[in-house]
């Protein structure tokens, strides 16, 4: 049932609702406008605004500087890529966790997330010293790995809440049916599952977009994707808070269209099993 | 074939034993009902012959090869859910394909079954629905489509019915019944309903507390059930069960007499207070709360005019009543 709420009330809430949602916005806001000022107009103090020099010159500088669309393509294959991999192992994982619970299934399910608790740092030598010595130092492959190991609490702990919510007596039927245990995960829980596992792989496609702390140990130059290529700017000659800008803007554009487009489908996913 | 043998199967859950130990014989061809009220482990029973549950001990047979420890896809048996358990993005095409696809035939011989199972079950023009778009008596059909395609050596059905509206029961109920004579499978069928069990069975199996009380044809457990637990359960309204004095004039520890058994005049073997009537137009149910025995359920015609209050005679029919012992075993 509706409540009603008083005008002047509801004035207030769209009010209080649009702030917080600039407060957020206006960061990622302010680096798309400095994109366009030049260098002198970003550093200008008080900030300019309305009186800014607007240019499309930094944007043209970093495209001519660096080599966009390999970071680019990294990014692309290292989300997508330990997105994938992440879901082929954590669909079989969720499955025996929802549909076949042992008696320590929660503990593990609590370790796993215990996991993210950790701060990445604490196993950074052990990481580094890893990867240089098994050759995947600054390879795609030694990225997919990683991310893929630190979203994998994440895809398990959300798919295994979306097989919970499935009923076990389809699955059932399909093992009456003469469903192979492969042929039960493939062509009857993977399609029932298909919006949950859906809003997974987004939100672990822009986790492993955004995520810069390994990317950026871990590669040098042919694996970098786009938060390496976003460092790259704040080098050894100083700031340039415009260009360093017009570089972030590139880099984000791709992952905010993707999330724009796919809004409805996360916050679906994300609130998935919330209310019955 | 679907001869289906179960030897000293047993059944526990962690401390708990669901079926301490069952033998049992199901021919080819038998409709059988396992009945009992809920909690029984009727629908452990079931599912331990599907292969959804492991067997703690003992063994399961199927056509003589031993069964126990096969996964259920290859035990060659088919089952219908009470809640339907279809699959909910395939059209009823692709669910009732969906076991000859597992299968592995050829999509020609695929569409062949699927069209012949939705002539006889009346959805030559729901194939291209969802089971969402379907009613509940519809979803029971393909249901038991997806059943009979696989030509499985046995049915198992557990509850299917207990989801619809009263008239559709009786309709569905007259529809598997035809189906079973015209496929002369195996099926075994679990209620908690004694009335889908007397009406549809060859072959009742009546099971409490994970033991077999009795097992045998619908007619043999009305006439001579083997204990008070299946005198009880089986007919409707239940057998009245009387002890004290009364048994014991007839040697026993407790007799039973059913309602349609005794007959009702002014006076009697038996005097009684009549306490609720209920008219159902064919027949008349009475609670009489007869002098020193408690209350008797009495069925009497449906001209009979009683009501609360009235003083009446029952006279038990001769050879009727039923004596059982100290044990709740009948007695000869």
């Amino acid at each position: 049932m509706a409540r009603a709420i008083p005008q002047r009330q509801r004035i207030l809430y769209t009010l209080a609702a649009w702030s917080v949602g600039l407060l957020i916005f206006f960061p990622v806001l302010w680096t798309i406008l400095t994109s366009f000022k030049t260098e002198a107009s970003a550093v200008a103090s008080p900030p300019e605004f309305l009186g800014a020099d607007w240019t499309l010159e930094n944007y043209a500088e970093v495209w001519a500087r660096s080599d966009y669309p390999r970071f680019f393509w990294n990014s692309v294959v290292i989300s997508i890529g330990s997105t994938l991999l992440g879901l082929a192992i954590a669909i079989p994982a969720a499955w025996s966790m929802a549909f076949v619970p042992g008696k320590r299934t929660k503990d593990l399910l609590m370790w796993m997330l215990s996991t993210k608790m950790m701060p990445a740092v604490g196993v950074l030598i052990p990481m580094y010293l890893l990867f240089l010595w098994t050759g995947l130092f600054d390879t795609r492959i030694g990225l997919v790995l990683a991310l893929m190991l630190m979203n994998l609490p994440i895809i398990v702990w959300m798919l295994y809440t979306y097989f919970k919510e499935i009923p076990a007596e389809i699955l059932e039927a399909a093992r009456m049916d003469g469903a192979s245990l492969r042929n039960e995960i493939i062509h009857v829980l993977t399609p029932m599952a298909v919006p949950g596992i859906a809003s997974t792989m987004l939100l672990n496609i822009i986790l492993a977009w955004n995520e810069s702390f390994w990317t950026i140990t871990l590669t040098t130059v042919d694996a970098a994707p786009l938060s390496a290529f976003i460092a790259s700017f704040s080098a050894p000659q100083g700031l340039f808070y415009a260009k360093l800008s017009a570089a972030s803007t590139m880099a984000i554009a791709p992952i905010l269209i993707l999330g724009w487009f796919s809004q409805k489908q996360l916050v679906r996913g994300l609130t998935f099993g919330a209310v019955k | 074939m679907g001869k289906i043998s179960l030897k000293s199967v047993r059944k526990a859950f962690g401390e708990v034993d669901v079926i301490p130990s069952i033998d049992l014989d199901i021919e080819d061809g038998e409709f059988v009902v396992f009945v009992g009220p809920s909690g029984c482990g009727k629908s452990t029973l079931l599912r331990l012959i599907a292969g959804l549950e492991d067997t703690t001990s003992g063994t399961i047979a199927i056509d003589g090869q031993d069964a126990t420890a096969l996964p259920p896809s290859k035990r060659g048996l088919a089952m219908v859910f009470q809640s339907y358990a279809l699959y909910p993005h395939m059209t009823v095409r692709k669910n009732i394909a969906f076991p000859l696809k597992m299968a592995g035939m050829t999509q020609a011989q695929q569409d062949a079954k699927v069209e012949a199972a939705a002539k006889v079950l009346n959805l030559g023009s729901y194939l291209e629905r969802k089971p969402g778009q379907l009613s509940g008596g519809q979803r029971q059909r393909v249901a038991i489509g997806r059943a009979i395609v696989r030509e499985p050596a046995a049915f198992l059905f557990d509850e299917p019915l207990s989801n619809l509206d009263a008239a559709l029961r009786v309709n569905m109920r007259q529809e598997i019944s035809e189906l079973h004579q015209s496929l002369k499978t195996t099926m075994i069928y679990v209620t908690h309903d004694q009335v889908e069990a007397m009406t549809m069975a060859d072959k009742i199996v009546v099971l409490n507390a994970g033991r077999i009380e009795q097992v045998g044809s619908p007619l043999d457990l009305y006439h001579a059930p083997a204990n008070v637990f299946v005198a009880s359960f089986i007919g409707s309204p239940k057998m009245n069960i009387i002890g004290g004095a009364e048994a014991a004039k007839h040697g026993a520890t407790s007799v039973g007499i059913r309602p349609e058994h005794i007959d009702v005049g002014a006076d009697g073997t038996w005097m009684g207070t009549v306490g609720l009537s209920e008219h159902l137009g064919s027949d008349t149910f009475l609670k009489v709360e007869a002098d020193g025995l408690g209350t008797i359920t009495v069925r009497a015609g449906g001209e009979v005019r009683m009501h609360h209050g009235d003083r009446i005679g029952m006279t038990p029919q001769a050879g009727k009543m039923l004596r059982f012992g100290a044990d709740g075993r009948a007695m000869a």
